[in-house]
């Protein structure tokens, strides 16, 4: 439903496929104004076009009867509480992509909101980039097929999934399994800047605060492994976000 | 009516109550026993004698009655013996009574009458016996003695009663006094406290009777809230404490950006502001995660996890860390290491267990990590090679912010081990610190017995 007939075929090189962002349409169900305006003014400046309702019943009324791409629903709303809301839109076989968003302090429970057909977990307080970073990579999972594509390529870097292969300009890197993972999640995402939690998630399956900077370890490994001797160093840091690659 | 309400005057009246009815009980137990016993004995021996009159009338006729009767009164061995033979119209015939006396009845055959003699009346009690052709004959006693023993124990027991009521009514209020003084002590101790003096605690006598127990388990609570205080206090200043630090920093580079037009110095403080609040922002998820697993806030979503996976992840994850450092990881992981548990939040303790064992070892030291099951348990234990807490700090380092100051210049929130205490809590894990040969060695035990419905009734 969110495949507009404007949007050009998605491939997994990033840069081009936003560029009719303008037409990307966001609803935020949210029941705190200045949240509300938070996340609104972000994800304008951004590009989105952004609708938000301040209750459950609007915010399914929304969503029910226009066409989004995303939908940002917080847990505790008045009238319909955020679990009901996504619960009712999946029974109308709804399948847009939904953003949980829960204050700390309310129950987070993580699963509970997942199991309610929720994409991706937020908790409050969380910073813009991690909210940015999440809602690209859930409409980003709405483009493309992810699981049934087997090749997968950013610049001169790809990867064969069933052979479990990476090449760069056409030499062999050897990864280890967790860096083959932790690349291929960095390569479904590239042109995008996914956060240290996000890899923490997808790529070890965890969700926990790592005390220290042991992602930044394992990046690093892994950019000596594909970038070292190469001219174009494909894997970045973002201060203050996350890691791009592409 | 204050009065009324005291304690003193309750338990007072409750004692004296109490003992007068006990008194009342003893004096009608003696009266009944004593008294009772000799009326009863009295008349015992009258029915004898007209038992005895009525035999010798049987077989001697009038006159052997009227001759045994006139031996036995001079014989005179029994004074309070008292005859008297009367014809039809109550004539006098024999007997050691001048006239017939006024008879009152007073139960089935018996008859109680005054007894004139010399200035004094007496009391005396009697039996009548009917003979042929009207002739009747009395048989009584005095019983003058026995009204003096009546009177005479009558008074006694009053007497008694009444001192006896005197007695409890002081032994009530000296006893309920003594007794509500200690309470009254505990009473005066609290209303100090509440005033504010903290420090205040009951005095105890030293007998370990209730009293003292009280006292004791009262300044025990004390202790307790005193200590639980004190954690916050200390949490308080230390969260103003370590967050002062990077506030500051943060402020320092808003503040370098706004006084710089070079695009890069501003670029920059503008990322060290970013990392600063980061920083801040995770801090306070901590806290904030912590204070809802204790104030059980927190549902735990337990599932089966096999505690020795979740190692292995994170020993995956950390070895990185582990191996730039010369730090060798020695593992020991059972198998069969089944737990109930929520498996974000028991990752995390791992995670924090090793993270803190592999900060705390210096380079080209050891770690060693084992998960071991005996029995219902699984133990994890973490041992690392560092230099480990000094003695007296041992049972602080899981309180919040709490850093041994060696460690103080090291990276850290000085949470983790807090975050590790609340989640082992949460799970109702024993958790140990101690000293080990060569560093910090940490347990935590794992009932895998905990209530199964519990565990996935959420």
């Amino acid at each position: 439903m969110f495949r507009s007939g404007r949007r050009r075929t998605v491939t997994m090189a990033g840069s081009k496929v936003w560029r009719e962002k303008k037409y990307v349409r966001l609803l935020v169900i949210e029941d705190d104004p200045s949240v509300a305006a938070y996340i609104r003014k972000g994800l304008d400046e951004l590009g989105y076009t952004v609708d938000v309702a301040s209750d459950g019943k609007q915010g399914l009324f929304l969503a029910t009867s226009e066409t989004y791409d995303l939908l940002i629903v917080d847990r505790m709303l008045p009238e319909l509480d955020g679990l009901s809301v996504v619960q009712t839109l999946r029974a109308c076989d709804k399948t847009v992509p939904v953003l949980f968003l829960s204050a700390l302090g309310e129950v987070d429970d993580r699963v509970q909101g997942l199991e309610a057909g929720g994409d991706d977990y937020l908790t409050k307080p969380f910073a813009f980039s991690e909210l940015k970073a999440r809602v690209e990579a859930l409409l980003r999972r709405g483009q493309a097929s992810d699981s049934t594509v087997t090749e997968l390529a950013v610049n001169d870097l790809t990867m064969d999934r069933l052979a479990r292969t990476v090449r760069r300009g056409g030499e062999h890197i050897e990864l280890q399994p967790r860096e083959f993972r932790l690349l291929e999640y960095l390569m479904r995402n590239a042109g995008q800047v996914v956060t240290r939690t996000m890899l923490l998630e997808h790529v070890w399956d965890y969700h926990f605060d790592p005390q220290t900077n042991v992602i930044d370890v394992h990046i690093s490994r892994l950019r000596s492994k594909i970038d070292k001797g190469f001219e174009t160093p494909l894997l970045e840091t973002v201060r203050g976000a996350g890691y791009r690659l592409g | 009516m204050r009065l009324l309400r005291t304690s003193t005057f309750q338990i007072t009246v409750l004692y004296a109550v109490v003992l007068a009815i006990s008194t009342a009980a003893v004096a009608l137990f003696l009266y009944w026993s004593t008294i009772g016993f000799l009326q009863r004995q009295t008349d015992q021996t009258i029915e004898v004698e007209i038992a005895g009159l009525r035999e010798t009338y049987r077989s001697q006729g009038l006159n052997g009655l009227t001759r045994v009767i006139g031996e036995r009164i001079r014989a005179g061995d029994d004074a309070e013996a008292l005859y008297l033979f009367a014809d039809s119209r109550l004539r006098p015939l024999a007997g050691n009574l001048d006239t017939w006396p006024e008879l009152v009845s007073t139960e089935d055959g018996w008859y109680s009458f005054l007894l004139q003699s010399d200035e004094k009346q007496t009391n005396a009690r009697a039996r009548v016996l009917q003979l042929r052709e009207g002739l009747v004959l009395l048989v009584g006693r005095d019983i003058s003695n026995l009204d003096g023993l009546l009177a005479l124990a009558g008074g006694a027991l009053i007497w008694g009663s009444g001192l006896a009521i005197a007695l409890a009514l002081a032994g009530g209020v000296f006893m309920s006094r003594r007794v509500l003084k200690r309470v009254e002590n505990v009473n005066e101790t609290t209303r100090s406290i509440i005033g504010g003096d903290f420090t205040r605690r009951v005095s105890t006598r030293g007998t370990s009777d209730e009293f003292d127990q009280l006292a004791d388990n009262l300044n025990h609570m004390l202790d307790r809230i005193e200590n639980l205080m004190g954690d916050i206090r200390h949490a308080g200043d230390s969260i103003a404490h370590d967050l002062r630090t990077p506030l500051t920093r943060l402020r320092h580079a808003l503040e370098s950006t706004s006084t710089t037009d070079d695009i890069d110095t501003m670029r920059e403080g503008i990322e060290s502001a970013t990392e600063d609040a980061d920083r801040l922002l995770s801090t306070f998820s901590a806290l904030l995660r912590i204070a809802r697993l204790e104030s059980g806030g927190y549902r735990l979503r337990k599932e089966r996890l096999r505690l020795s996976d979740l190692v292995d992840d994170a020993l995956e994850l950390y070895s990185v860390i582990a191996e730039e450092r010369g730090i060798e990881i020695q593992t020991q992981l059972d198998t069969d290491t089944e737990i109930s548990g929520d498996r974000d939040l028991v990752f995390q303790l791992v995670v924090n267990l090793l993270d803190n064992a592999i900060k705390y070892t210096p380079d080209d030291g050891s770690v060693s990590l084992t998960v071991v099951r005996s029995g219902q348990d699984v133990m994890l234990a973490v041992t690392d090679s560092g230099p480990g807490i000094p003695e007296n700090q041992i049972d602080k380092v899981t309180r919040r912010f709490y850093r041994v100051d060696a460690s103080r210049r090291r990276p850290g929130s000085g949470l983790g081990l807090s975050l590790v205490q609340a989640v082992a809590d949460h799970h109702g894990c024993k958790m140990r610190l101690a000293n080990a040969a060569q560093g910090l060695a940490v347990e935590v035990v794992f009932t895998s017995a905990v209530s199964d419905s519990q565990a996935f009734s959420s």
